[in-house]
């Protein structure tokens, strides 16, 4: 534990000249073109982006798990080539294993590692209780409720003491108030442990609660549309999200979401041939409305 | 709206879902509960299980009981009840059977061939389900010879098989092998490719290299349906050995059903059977329960 408490600052990510674009049977489909962006060592950054713009794309290049088309990703000028324990990740869908018990889930990096039991036991039981989690260290995952799957994610995740750690829309299953929660101990503990995050969200109150930067994506193909920085003081508390500071940022956003939201939309609305619809969008009209 | 509030609120409840934990602290009574409160709360816990238990022993005397009846008065309705042993009778020598060495060898003998088939089985259908699901070469390589391979049916085998091998033994022990090599094989196969792609990725990322992907993820993951396929290979592992014994054995349970009817004993016929039955049913009683030693996540 110590150990990632005092770990020099670093995990400095850098996304330049990105674009990626997958194969499919009409022809190459662009998810992601044109796209910088970077993480600074202990900063927390969230993107945000309609639905379908690449968000999930450009996150899973950044963990290794897809190359880019063009340009480099590199985490502490290395480039990124595969997964590593160094690029720790969160999910979605919880994705515990559902035959390891809690603690046994989050030893499992350490385990990787080769880590004597003893120690990485030691070590798994420190972090569960630090998630308030040490009295489920026995159960199976299916047993717990959302919000505990996924803090058991992200003390997994942490374990191994990554560089960066990088989640893609982590609380998005979750109901509103378990989501409260969860964004106060994320930040509660990105504050202990100065760690890079790169976080995905559609949630714009989450984006800005957390960050010290947002970045707002286009609709696809996605590149980056704005960098919002969020000047908000440290520690943060769910009561910040009533100050008008907080109301400004949000409204702002809003509008540059909504303006790319409405262009996704558009697309697929004028895909399905209702042309009269599609003028009024474009002209404005329509989204006062929304 | 008072912010203070919210904040204290939001940080306290940490504590409190941890504890609001699955098992519901049921709040301790001052006193222990009595012996009659602890067996009614047991009773109405387990009160589906008993019905059900209830319910199957008196089908099972319902059963034995319209046999009893159709073969006392040998009733003739399309099928001829005029030969078929009375449940006393099969009863009767069953009490016989027991003490006689050779039907016991009949039925180790029989055992002894599922044992060493069905095993045989397991230890070359699992990994190899495993490695075909995992590399697609050798996915390529196998699987259109066991397609082709699967639905010939073991007992279609038996003239090959002993042609195949040089004694009897070894000829019924193939047959007992192949009839649960393929469920064995194809369960685990499926059980690969239905494994989330998401826990790869995850266990990837907590820097697991491909042997402990394999080990960790890929067949953990399959568990539930490789055992599926140890349930179904079982089946068809006494189907084929039953089958391979009536046609070319000299020994076991099959060949004692069959030789019962030759020797015109017909209790023991349906002795021969109903010792297929239970030691069938026993058998895969064992894989259930090595199953849920195995699967510990997935009994509740
Ligand atoms: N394997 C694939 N093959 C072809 N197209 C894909 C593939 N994966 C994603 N896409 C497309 O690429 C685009 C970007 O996908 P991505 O999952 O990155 O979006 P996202 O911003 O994460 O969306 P969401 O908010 O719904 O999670 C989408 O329009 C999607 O349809
Ligand atoms: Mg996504």
């Amino acid at each position: 534990m110590n150990e990632i408490l005092t770990k020099a600052p670093q995990g400095h990510i850098e996304v330049r000249n990105f674009s990626l674009s997958y194969d499919s049977i009409e022809g190459p489909v662009q998810a992601v073109t044109d796209t910088q962006i970077h993480v600074k060592p202990g900063e927390f950054v969230s993107i945000v982006g309609p639905s379908g713009c690449g968000k999930s794309t450009l996150l899973n290049a950044v963990a290794g798990f897809l190359k880019p088309t063009t340009g480099v990703v590199t985490v502490d000028g290395e480039p990124v080539n595969g997964p590593s324990a160094e690029r720790g990740m969160v999910f979605q869908q919880y994705s515990l294993f559902p035959w390891k018990t809690v603690r046994e889930n989050v030893e499992f990096g350490l385990k990787m590692r080769g880590m004597p039991r003893s120690q990485r036991e030691r070590a798994a039981r420190t972090l569960l209780g630090l998630a308030g989690l040490e009295a489920f260290e026995k159960h199976y995952p299916d047993k717990l409720s959302g919000g505990m799957k996924q803090r058991v994610g992200i003390v997994r995740a942490l374990a191994t003491g990554p560089k960066v750690l990088l989640l893609d829309e982590p609380f998005g299953a979750l109901d509103a108030q378990t989501r409260v929660i969860m964004q106060q101990i994320l930040t509660n503990m990105w504050q202990r442990l100065k760690i890079s995050v790169l976080f995905v969200t559609h949630d714009i109150d989450e984006a800005i609660f957390l960050s010290d930067r947002v970045y707002c994506m286009t609709a696809r193909p996605g590149s980056i549309k704005a960098e919002i920085p969020i000047p908000l003081e440290r520690p943060r508390q769910q009561a910040m999200m009533m100050s008008s500071e907080f109301l400004a940022l949000r409204r702002g956003l809003m509008s540059l979401i909504r303006e790319e939201s409405l262009k996704a939309m558009g697309g697929e609305i004028s895909d399905m041939g209702l042309q009269g619809l599609n003028i009024e969008l474009h002209g404005h009209s329509l989204a006062d409305v929304i | 709206m008072s912010s203070p509030a919210l904040v204290r609120h939001s940080e306290d409840s940490m504590p409190a879902i941890a504890e609001a934990g699955p098992a519901p602290a049921v709040t301790p009574p001052a006193t222990p509960p009595s012996f009659g409160t602890f067996a009614l709360r047991w009773y109405r816990l387990n009160r589906a299980g008993l019905r059900a238990i209830a319910i199957g022993i008196i089908s099972l005397l319902a059963f034995l009981l319209v046999w009893h009846l159709l073969t006392t008065y040998r009733v003739v309705f399309f099928v001829r009840f005029t030969n078929v042993p009375s449940p006393l009778a099969v009863y009767a020598s069953f009490t016989k059977a027991i003490h006689d060495p050779k039907f016991l060898m009949h039925i180790l003998l029989s055992c002894r061939r599922i044992l060493m088939g069905f095993s045989l089985a397991a230890i070359v259908g699992v990994p190899l389900g495993l490695i075909m699901g995992r590399f697609k070469l050798v996915h390529e390589i196998i699987f259109p010879v066991a397609e082709v391979l699967r639905p010939i049916p073991a007992i279609a085998w038996v003239p090959m098989a002993i042609m195949l091998w040089p004694t009897n033994e070894q000829s019924i022990v193939f047959i007992t092998f192949l009839g649960s090599f393929f469920p064995i094989l194809v369960n685990t196969l499926h059980g690969m490719t239905l494994v989330d792609p998401v826990l790869v990725r995850a266990a990837q990322c907590l820097g697991a290299r491909e042997r402990s992907i394999f080990r960790e993820v890929y067949f953990p993951a399959s568990l539930p349906h490789i055992f599926t396929g140890l349930t179904v290979g079982m089946g068809v592992a006494w189907v084929s050995l039953i089958a391979a014994e009536m046609i070319s054995g000299q020994y076991g349970i099959g060949y004692f059903t069959w030789e019962a009817y030759s020797l015109v004993q017909y209790a023991d016929i349906a002795l021969g059977m109903i010792a297929i039955g239970v030691l069938g049913l026993g058998s895969s009683l064992l894989i259930r329960g090595a199953g849920q030693l195995v699967m510990p996540w997935r009994s509740r």
